[in-house]
């Protein structure tokens, strides 16, 4: 359990340091959230009807840009095989690093979201049903995106490849999460329904994600 | 005992090749004799009560759309072969699976979509089963993304093997999809509890239209195994070529 813990300080630590990369992910965010307006229109009306899916969007991308990170760094300076090697389960390490990988790259989205609410015209519940939908919907994108990750540089080929296996896992994810913010702000859904399919989505690439992850770094590594 | 038998004698490449170039020949004239009747029976089928002669898309649209959840399930099976019981063939299989898969799949849009023009107005609509197929499409294309962007084949196919068991949830999604969410696409007509919704008239084309489109697939898969299979020898004499070369 310690072992774990310690991976998971270490991986939040690498991340948030010189170097680490993980807060270019919220500038990416930002840039991506202000960059729609020039795209659509000015149009504050028009902003505060898209601006969920635009957040989304943002999110998908942002969380896409950094995955790319989480198996490489390791992979180049040998720790990567130190961690295949070890005696702790590769399913849990995996596990771990997602964890860290979400905690230092994943939730500072979520905590910026509220701010490029402002900028996309959202007022009170639009901006908390976006945050609560991403803070459900982002561990999905980390856990499945890990799959993809670990496929990546297993086949030292990153970058485009990761996204093309990735985006198509993540559609449902963004389906779920923009009907579920939709429906808090307009109906006329409840806003239950589609968030509990989008907690079910996390729940179930918890458990797939680290499995699939071990499986292909264990046979791809050599 | 004796299917772990005849597996177990097809993992020897040779013998594959030797076996299927005798039973290709006759799979590809049964493929022929069938689809020339199933496409003889679509014809003379009648025009529906309803949508006319538009009605004849379906025996081109179900078999193809059957076929694209079929060949990923065999893919998925072929990638336990890879990753569990190490068969030499399994990744071949899947290697040349993938490519078929994705024309059929991509021949389900495209039927679909001409059909849904006429009787729903619109060429597309982000349907819940047409959503599910086109993200089965979409990771066809990245599995063979996948396949290209590596030269070792056998690495190559764990990494394949990998996605392909992740995507294989998609598979009951597609196929419950329309009783999940009750949307544009009509729910399961053919296979069904209860029996079929279908009339004779339309369903006896349609099961040899099925049985066709199966028998296409599985004479067009283990010819492109068998090119897979030649393949991977000429890569293996070019290489054994570049190192006496090189020594």
């Amino acid at each position: 359990m310690s072992a774990l813990a310690a991976l998971i300080r270490r991986d939040i630590r690498i991340a948030l340091r010189v170097g680490g990369g993980a807060l270019i992910g919220v500038l990416f965010f930002l840039t991506v959230t202000v960059l729609m307006p020039f795209a659509v229109g000015p149009d504050l009306a028009l902003l505060s009807r898209l601006g969920p899916a635009i957040l989304w969007l943002g999110a998908l991308l942002a969380s896409l840009l950094t995955l790319d990170r989480l198996f490489t760094a390791d992979h180049e300076d040998g720790s990567l095989d130190l961690i295949v090697m070890s005696r702790t389960p590769l399913e849990l390490a995996c596990a771990a690093k997602a964890l860290a990988h979400w905690l230092a790259a994943g939730l500072p989205l979520i905590i910026a979201t509220p701010v490029l609410g402002l900028l996309l015209n959202l007022d009170g519940t639009a901006t908390l049903a976006v945050a609560a939908t991403l803070l459900a919907g982002t561990p999905a994108l980390t856990f499945t995106g890990m799959i993809g990750a670990a496929l990546a540089v297993t086949l030292h080929r990153g970058g485009l490849l990761l996204a093309v296996l990735v985006l198509p896992l993540s559609i449902p994810v963004l389906i779920f999460g923009v009907a579920a913010s939709q429906a808090a702000i307009s109906g006329p859904l409840p806003f239950g329904t589609p968030f509990s399919i989008l907690c079910a989505l996390s729940l179930a690439s918890l458990v797939i994600g680290p499995f699939a992850a071990a499986a292909s770094l264990r046979h791809g590594l050599d | 005992m004796k299917l772990t038998e005849t597996l177990t004698d097809l993992a020897n490449p040779t013998r594959f090749l030797a076996l299927t170039a005798r039973i290709l020949p006759w799979l590809a004239g049964a493929t022929a004799i069938l689809l020339a009747i199933g496409l003889y029976q679509s014809a003379m089928a009648p025009d529906d009560y309803q949508q006319g002669a538009t009605v004849k898309i379906m025996f081109i649209h179900v078999p193809n759309a059957w076929l694209s959840m079929f060949v990923w399930s065999v893919m998925s099976v072929a990638a336990l072969g890879t990753l569990v019981w190490r068969h030499p063939l399994a990744d071949v299989a899947a290697k040349a699976a993938a490519p078929i898969g994705a024309a059929f799949t991509f021949l389900a849009l495209v039927t679909g979509s001409l059909w849904g023009r006429p009787m729903w107005g619109t060429y597309w609509e982000w349907d819940a089963r047409l959503t599910s197929v086109l993200i089965l499409f979409l990771m066809y294309l990245g599995l063979m993304a996948l396949w290209r962007a590596v030269e070792d084949p056998s690495r190559a196919a764990r990494a394949a093997a990998v996605l392909t068991l992740v995507g294989a949830i998609n598979i009951p999604i597609i196929k419950f999809s329309v009783d999940w969410w009750n949307t544009l696409h009509q729910p399961a007509s053919v296979i069904r509890m209860g029996g079929s919704t279908l009339d004779k008239a339309f369903l006896w084309p349609l099961l040899v239209m099925a049985i066709a489109f199966s028998l296409l697939f599985v004479t067009l898969h283990l010819a492109a195994m068998r090119n897979e299979i030649l393949r991977r020898r000429v890569r293996n004499l070019q290489m054994m070529q570049a190192n006496q070369q090189a020594a």
